[in-house]
């Protein structure tokens, strides 16, 4: 086996056979499923909380209008003056007390109604609140107006625009977001294995400084051998790490579903195969034909070349990135020294994700994306979350893709060289906590 | 003479700082070599530079009697100062790694490993972790893996520091068996006592520059200055020295008036000590007269003085 194989070996054993990466491993998906179910039956008991609000309406209107629902219900009070209202609504320890006067018209009613409450009451509770008085005053104006109640039903049936591309292709909501959010999710995964491997690769080589060992180490081998057989040996591991857990979140996650009794169907429909879908697709209710077309949308996606990309960013990104870890590791004599270095690596990364975020979802090929998908040290990031809108046509120029991989690639060309300068210097030098301009005079030695 | 090693006007500079200035050495095949002087004088760059690991500025390596390249590490064994084991990692699989980096197949590291372990009688610690193992007997490991691969030369930077005597002594012989079987060794180290018994050449490096070296028993003949302890038992002593004082420097003499012992230390002109010892002898008993011989640590300060006279 040649030395860099030995030393990637060597590498991938001493951190798979690491007590706390094996518990990871194996606790990061229960945990992961165990946070879900936990938030879900969280948020289920927030919201079985029903609130009771005693309405005290003096006024001939509003009888019909305050329905009860699953969170609010409304006790309607008679024959009670306001302050013995406001009285038994304490005594009853209810939410609230709405109280309606009396009134000639709607208009007057709800100008003068009030809502009492011990505290500032929560706003969607108003809100709610607000919205039926709201809608009672339309209806009223409308009706002043000589809309009967049935046209006014009818204006207010439900509308949405029917959209094309100029191909006559369909277009469907939110497809955009959509898209965005998939590569935003690659790119996240990849800022996410920068941090945790990069730390992992410099954690490393300051082990090897402190335990002594890394002289006698490169007596044998070169030190970019042992840089580069460190980056590679921890990836791997990385990787099997991702491996384990998108399968056993997977297998958790379906058997969790199960368990509860959630309905699975769901995501069963949105695998079925688009060409299959089709003949069947007029027999289904309206509802599951959007989600279709939603689902046709997704598989035409062109999942192969992002991938494709994925792997290219992900692989040059992350030996950028663990490369400067690695020189990092290298110049200081112990994890605590290493502050002032990472947080300027760390960034470009968040950069990436808040620009890719905020304006790659919302316009993917105007200037600010096109830039930080040049931008060496975002690329990886921000491109990927351009590139789920295709290449060419309608997507990413073909002369960005490659202008982005090029500047891409020659920065890690140089940046690997440059960080390979440092770590052979740095592994040397003990007990100085080496300062910027320090790390420039190694440059050159 | 053949020589292992041959460094010709080597020159290393850290930025303003010369670790390094015209150094040239040349080791000769199957000797013990010692590498001396102080802390920052340069030993340890010289050492890095011969094991590749950082390469000079000007000036070349012959290793022999072909200039240095890659393939050589694999003919050197070198146990640099700073140095240390993996501490999560099993002593045997620890010990297979390190010898593979130096080229050896598994099978051969591990049989070579097997025997070694017996020969220092640690053959149970195959599986033990290094963090459960002592700082003496972590330095045994890294003295097998330093020797494991068989080199044709052997660099010891500091190699008795952390050893305890008796572990110290095990290495030292272990050392000398392996120069009967042909290696050649370096030492370096700024405690010039402790290898000097050893070593038959030494180099002196002073800031980064060489101010002596050659054959060890040369240097001490061309620094003995014809000093001689004495030890005689003689009546009126006193008065004896006083007499030798006007022909000879005497230094630190003491007379034990109730025994009739006097000893003190002489200094002449020439090596030729029969006349002395001819009066010497007629005048009383001589116990002892024993040649004071420098030793590296004062031939060095000796040297390091006349050098910065001179300058």
């Amino acid at each position: 086996m040649s030395k860099l194989g030995l030393i990637i070996k060597r590498e991938y054993l001493a951190k798979v056979r690491n007590k706390s990466f094996v518990i990871m491993t194996f606790l990061s998906p229960i945990l992961m499923v165990g946070m879900i179910v936990l938030i879900a039956y969280l948020t289920k008991i927030n919201d079985s909380e029903t609130r009771v609000i005693s309405v005290l309406n003096e006024s001939p209107f509003f009888s019909t209008d305050f329905g009860s629902t699953e969170s609010t219900s409304y006790l309607v009070l008679k024959d009670l003056t306001l302050e013995e209202a406001k009285d038994s609504t304490i005594a009853l320890n209810f939410y609230g007390l709405l109280y309606i006067p009396e009134g000639s018209t709607v208009e007057d009613v709800s100008k003068s109604a009030y809502f009492f409450t011990k505290e500032a009451p929560n706003a969607s509770i108003t809100a709610k609140l607000d919205a039926v008085f709201q809608e009672r005053l339309r209806q009223e104006k409308l009706v002043d107006l000589g809309v009967s109640a049935k046209e006014f039903e009818a204006i207010d049936s439900g509308f949405q625009l029917q959209t094309e591309t100029f191909e006559g292709v369909q277009n469907l909501k939110g497809i955009n977001e959509i898209k965005a959010f998939i590569g935003g999710g690659f790119g996240y995964l990849i800022m996410m294995f920068i941090i945790i491997y990069g730390g992992f690769v410099m954690r490393s080589v300051i082990e090897e400084k402190t335990s002594r060992i890394i002289e006698v180490i490169i007596s044998s081998v070169r030190p970019f051998q042992l840089m580069m057989g460190k980056i590679i040996g921890t990836s791997l591991a990385g990787l099997t790490q991702f491996a384990i857990w998108i399968f056993s979140a997977g297998i958790l996650l379906f058997v969790v579903m199960s368990f509860l009794g959630l309905d699975t169907s769901g995501i069963q429909n949105a695998a079925v195969l688009p060409g299959a879908s089709v003949n069947g697709m007029a027999a289904m209710p309206t509802e599951v034909n959007e989600m279709q077309l939603y689902a046709n949308e997704l598989f035409q996606i062109p999942w192969a070349m992002l991938i494709f990309f994925f792997m290219i960013y992900f692989v040059l990104g992350y030996l950028i990135y663990s490369s400067i870890y690695a020189a990092i590791g290298a110049a200081v004599d112990n994890e605590t020294d290493t502050q002032q270095f990472i947080f300027p690596i760390i960034l470009p990364l968040m950069l990436a994700i808040y620009v890719g975020f905020f304006s790659v979802f919302s316009n993917p090929h105007g200037p600010i994306a096109v830039g930080f998908s040049l931008f060496p040290l975002t690329s990886p990031i921000v491109m990927l979350m351009r590139l789920p809108g295709g290449i060419g046509d309608g997507g990413v120029p073909i002369w960005q893709l490659m202008l982005s991989i090029a500047l891409l690639v020659g920065t890690f060309i140089g940046i690997v060289w440059l960080a390979a300068k440092i770590y052979r210097v740095g592994i040397l030098m003990y007990g100085k906590k080496p300062s910027y301009k320090e790390l420039f005079k190694w440059l050159k030695y | 003479m053949n020589s292992i090693l041959v460094a010709e006007q080597i020159t290393k500079q850290f930025g303003p700082h010369f670790a390094l200035k015209n150094v040239s050495l040349e080791i000769p095949t199957n000797s013990i070599y010692g590498l001396l002087g102080p802390n920052g004088a340069g030993k340890t760059t010289l050492l890095r530079i011969i094991n590749q690991i950082t390469f000079p500025d000007s000036g070349h390596v012959l290793f022999n009697g072909e200039p240095l390249k890659a393939e050589h590490i694999a003919m050197i064994g070198y146990l640099p100062e700073e140095r240390g084991l993996y501490k999560s990692m099993k002593v045997g699989e620890q010990a297979l790694y390190l010898a593979q980096l130096k080229g050896l197949s598994k099978a051969e590291a591990k049989k070579r490993l097997l025997y070694w372990f017996e020969r220092l009688e640690i053959g149970d610690w195959w599986n033990k972790k290094i963090q459960e193992l002592s700082k003496g007997m972590a330095q045994k490991i890294q003295f097998i893996v330093t020797v494991l691969h068989e080199p044709k030369l052997l660099i010891f930077d500091e190699p008795f520091s952390g050893f305890d005597p008796i572990n110290a002594n095990i290495i030292k012989e272990e050392i000398l068996h392996l120069k009967e079987r042909g290696t050649s060794i370096i030492f370096s180290t700024h405690r010039m006592e402790s290898v000097e018994e050893i070593c038959e050449y030494i180099a002196l490096l002073h800031n980064a520059e060489k101010i002596l070296d050659g054959k060890l028993s040369d240097i001490k003949k061309q620094y003995k200055n014809n000093i001689f302890n004495v030890g005689m038992a003689i009546q009126e002593g006193e008065s004896f020295v006083n007499e030798l004082s006007e022909k000879f420097q005497i230094a630190s003499s003491a007379y034990d008036k109730a025994e009739a012992r006097l000893q003190f230390q002489i200094q002449l002109p020439s090596e030729d000590t029969r006349h002395l010892l001819n009066h010497l002898s007629s005048r009383g008993t001589v116990h002892y007269f024993v040649e004071t011989i420098p030793s590296a640590n004062d031939i060095f300060i000796k040297t390091v003085q006349s050098k910065s006279v001179y300058e």
